[in-house]
């Protein structure tokens, strides 16, 4: 199977809008479960609000949040597939530039040192592509997530040393989503990262934020710490938007990867409650569209 | 747990009359600014067209359409999606957002710290919890946009908008060193210690 450029950038910018606009079902069934465990008034009632906007932005074709974030492409490559890189990543650029300009979507994305929006959503290394490869025969799938910056920027890494041990690693994500509080807009996913570098690692807990609910990790001993996790996340009572209740987290999820003998890193990355994510999955037979 | 519809702008009274808990309904005019333009306004001195007095400021940047001027769209701005960002980053700005500018409420999603408190105190406002992510619904709330300045910003301009029936919002943080988001930071910081060791991680 040969990529067709013309379809990936079209492709990349159906994504992004329709990833703005309608929420996984993952995410809209973990709506369901908090509001029935949710005891706190206010929770209840900012629960009620958020389920009420899902239906609203479909009703009225709108996006959820105002935040179009920082525009991310997983691309997963499967086998018998011919393409050329650069074009590849040309194409993604260019759909995900057009559905800025195209639907007048808020351009998030500036110069860190100027400042300076150039209104497309692009810029140096952004939209961030990551492009991998897997087994499935002649299969290409594409999956957008705009990372919207309110939980972006609760992110943290700690290079822990082995004799704190993974207790400290508990303490490390619990601490850290108590600092947070409301700013992260609750109930969020807290994505974890145990192990690698200081750069997997980061990029582990990235994963873990964006993967859907109900999931699990697939080291059995990262399942544990997520199960864990996330139940003590909900007894913290920091609630929606950090007025209080149990429902401060959809799910702790946790990703792990080996590390050095020296090391015990552990990351955390936040996805809010807006956990806008969609997939298309390319094949001979055509293109289908998934969250 | 009063409700409170105001009409903007208001006056130091109607500030200092609201408290934690109580809700609140913002009427007629609302205006819009964010990280850039408080840097702009207040790092870099540049001054506004609009007099903020008495008015209320949410913390955006909103998704607009270009549009052909009209009654409608008198800037050539229409609303497409406005929301709420994180209050927090924006804690610096709010004394002389409220001695230079006039400003009475804030609304933002996420609470603001100590100065923005005793700010509110000093002056006379508070600050109205929004559901943050709830933009579509919010955008519901907006009629139109009157008018832009700092442009040049773009989305992070000086935003004036037409609003009807904004709300119910919560007032999160009054004049009377009531702050929610504090209470519940401190019940949380007193959840800590049993939580952490549930999980084996005193």
């Amino acid at each position: 199977m040969q990529i067709d450029m013309h379809e990936v950038e079209e492709v990349c910018k159906t994504l992004y809008v329709q990833a703005l606009k309608v929420l996984p079902d993952d995410i809209k069934a973990g709506f369901k479960q908090l509001v029935r465990n949710e005891t706190n008034a206010t929770g209840r009632t900012i629960l009620d609000t958020m389920v009420e906007n899902i239906a609203v932005a479909e009703r009225t074709n709108n996006i959820l949040c105002q935040d179009t974030g920082i525009p991310i492409y997983n691309v997963l490559i499967g086998r018998g597939v011919e393409f050329d890189g650069t074009q590849l990543k040309a194409a993604i650029r260019k759909g995900c530039e057009r559905a800025t300009t195209e639907c007048s979507l808020r351009s998030s994305v500036v110069h860190p040192i100027t400042r300076k929006n150039n209104q497309t959503s692009s810029g140096i290394r952004v939209p961030i592509i990551h492009v991998d490869f897997d087994e499935r025969p002649e299969t290409v799938s594409i999956e957008m997530i705009p990372k919207g910056s309110g939980s972006e920027n609760g992110s943290f890494l700690k290079m822990l040393v082995p004799s704190d041990g993974i207790k400290a690693v508990k303490a490390f994500v619990i601490d850290r989503v108590i600092d947070l509080g409301g700013r992260v807009c609750p109930p969020t996913i807290v994505g974890v990262g145990i192990g690698g570098t200081s750069d997997l690692c980061m990029h582990l807990a990235k994963i873990a934020a964006t993967r859907p609910l109900g999931s699990k990790c697939p080291d059995e001993e990262g399942a544990k710490i997520e199960a864990e996790l996330s139940k003590a996340v909900n007894e913290l009572g920091i609630g929606p938007q950090g007025l209080g209740g149990r429902s401060t987290s959809f799910a702790v999820h946790v990703e792990v990867a080996a590390t050095h003998i020296t090391q015990n890193p552990v990351a955390v990355n936040i996805q809010c409650h807006s956990a806008r994510r969609a997939r298309a999955t390319i094949t001979p037979g055509g293109i289908t569209f998934s969250a | 747990m009063a409700h409170h519809v105001l009409e903007m702008p208001m006056t130091e009274d109607q500030a200092r009359a609201l408290r934690v808990g109580d809700t609140v309904t913002l009427e007629r005019t609302l205006f819009g600014i964010r990280d850039a333009t408080l840097i702009h306004m207040f790092d870099k001195g540049r001054k506004t067209k609009f007099d903020l007095h008495g008015h209320a400021v949410i913390h955006t940047a909103p998704n607009v359409h270009r549009v052909p001027p009209s009654n409608e769209a008198p800037v050539g701005y229409a609303p497409f999606c406005i929301g709420t960002t994180t209050s927090m980053r924006m804690e610096r700005f709010t004394h002389d957002l409220m001695q230079r500018e006039g400003v009475r409420l804030i609304i933002g999603k996420g609470g603001m710290g100590p100065d923005t408190l005793a700010a509110f105190a000093e002056f006379g406002g508070a600050y109205l919890a929004i559901v943050g992510g709830a933009a579509a619904l919010e955008t519901t709330w907006i009629e139109q946009i009157v008018d832009v300045d700092l442009d040049d910003l773009h989305p992070e301009s000086l935003w004036k908008f037409q609003i009807k029936g904004f709300g119910p919002l919560l007032v999160g943080m009054d004049s009377h060193g009531g702050s929610l988001f504090a209470d519940i930071q401190k019940d949380v910081a007193s959840r800590r210690d049993a939580v952490l060791k549930s999980i084996g991680a005193a």
